[in-house]
């Protein structure tokens, strides 16, 4: 199960990848919300795959910090962290 | 400007979406003749999304105790309990409440939006975690928001996805706030509360359930769905308002832990708010009784609710998972929503429309309440415009 930063970065760009065209390239920052066009309902839905995923509980408060791909990996490896 | 630059942004996707001279959103009704129609333009309507249950905005018991209450102790209370005091009619409305539901204490709030609000952020606070169903009022996302505490989302309806997230917290289930509600305002269907308790009573956390949509609807007495599931000691907290089945305004949280009434000293939406004014309190006490003794007001209404459900099927919408006095028709793109709500008006009836984000899955909503005061007349014609209006949504 992946737990360091990269692992979760290329599995972050496989649930994002549904929110773009196929040719879009996703990168550490692009904007969640300005270039993936992804609003507040649609963030909370992908946190629930997220969480399946990685098997974690991510709060919806912690979110409010977050704009980028990479701050939101940065959150993920920040709870698997604490959680091993 | 940059502080007012986000309020454009609203203003360009508002116009971009809607079309002119048509206020979709906050229609002006120039006269309420009825506690089911009205007029907007020069047009008379039936309402048919005002969350009117029972029909009892006209009942003359209710407007007989607000006139009453109105020439004895003036139209407000100008500031709220904690400052200015508890009236006679408030203490009074929160035992008959507790009496209601057989419960040992009620606490009374001026809206339905502030109950949730002032009741979660009250029980819960830093270092807990409420778990809330993804489709919850914007009340309860607001209270959980206020409280401090790690709001986990579960999927709608989905005990496995909640037993799968309660297990994930492992000992800090045990300071988890669950949160459902009684009938969902978007889809119209009721939470599996008998899953929920065993999941709560597995986990050892404490459930809050907010009856709001079906307090007066379901249950031989009207308490909702903690009486039609005969589950009403297991649930620890509930809370609901009094904005629709009881035609006023306001809110109740009961409950039989002793902890309730200690709520009064540390939730600020309660302490910092003006308190319900007499006349709210006198019609809504005489609508409780009514609510009661309405078991032919609940069998009017489902029956209504089955029939234009049952016609809305045939018709081949797509609606909510089960019949319900919310009848929410589910269209794939906000024009197919538009153009139904706009059909619906041009012939004189007037629903609910919801646009995304509000409604669920990107989908978006023309949602209609039953009333037990429509007519079978009013059903039937109401079933009538949406065959109408059928192929022009569907081409």
């Amino acid at each position: 199960m992946a737990s360091n930063y990269p692992d979760i970065l290329q599995k972050l760009y496989h649930h994002l990848k549904q929110f773009t065209g196929p040719d879009v390239e996703i990168t550490p920052q692009t904007d969640l919300i300005n270039q993936l066009a992804i609003d507040s309902v649609k963030l909370l839905n992908l946190i629930m795959e997220i969480e399946d995923e990685f098997d974690i509980s991510v709060p919806i408060n912690a979110l409010a910090d977050v704009q980028t791909v990479h701050e939101l990996a940065n959150l993920i490896h920040q709870i698997k962290s604490a959680k091993q | 400007m940059s502080l007012l630059n986000k309020l454009d942004t609203v203003a360009a996707a508002r116009k971009a979406l809607l079309p002119e001279g048509i206020e979709v959103f906050g229609t002006p009704i120039e006269e309420v003749y009825s506690s089911t129609e009205a007029k907007i333009g020069n047009h008379r309507i039936l309402f048919l999304g005002t969350n009117n249950y029972l029909g009892l905005t006209f009942a003359p018991e209710c407007l007989r105790a607000a006139h009453t209450a109105i020439d004895s102790e003036g139209t407000g209370t100008t500031g709220s309990r904690m400052a200015n005091g508890s009236y006679g009619g408030h203490r009074a409305l929160e035992r008959e409440l507790a009496d209601f539901y057989h419960c040992q204490s009620c606490i009374v709030f001026t809206t339905g939006y502030q109950a949730n609000l002032a009741t979660i952020s009250g029980l819960a606070g830093a270092g807990d975690v409420v778990l809330i169903d993804g489709d919850s009022h914007a009340s309860i996302y607001d209270g959980c928001r206020l409280s401090g505490a790690e709001i986990i989302r579960f999927r709608h309806n989905d005990m496995t996805d909640l037993d799968k997230r309660l297990r994930r917290l492992g000992e800090r289930s045990r300071s988890t706030l669950i949160i459902a509600e009684g009938i969902y305002s978007m889809l119209g269907d009721r939470a599996p509360l008998v899953d929920i308790v065993r999941l709560k009573n597995t986990y050892n956390s404490i459930l809050l359930l907010d009856e709001a949509h079906s307090l007066g609807v379901l249950g031989q007495t009207g308490q909702g769905l903690v009486e039609e599931t005969g589950l009403i000691d297991e649930v620890d907290f509930i809370t609901g308002t009094f904005s629709k089945s009881l035609g006023g305004i306001g809110g109740y949280c009961v409950s039989n832990h002793p902890q309730l009434d200690q709520l009064r000293y540390v939730s600020r939406p309660y302490i910092f708010t003006a308190s319900p004014t007499p006349a709210t309190i006198a019609s809504t006490r005489a609508a409780l009784k009514l609510l009661h003794d309405g078991v032919e007001l609940r069998q009017q209404l489902w029956k209504n609710a089955r029939q234009l459900y049952s016609r809305l099927c045939e018709l081949g919408y797509q609606l909510g998972p089960e019949p319900s006095p919310v009848i929410a028709n589910i269209l794939d793109t906000p024009q197919q929503a538009l153009t139904l709500w706009k059909g619906l008006l041009e012939r004189g009836i007037y629903v609910n429309l919801i646009l995304p984000p509000a409604a669920p899955d990107g989908k978006s909503l023309v949602r209609c309440s039953v009333s037990a005061a429509h007519t079978s007349e009013q059903m039937n014609y109401v079933g009538q415009s949406f065959a109408e209006l059928r192929d022009i949504i569907f081409q």
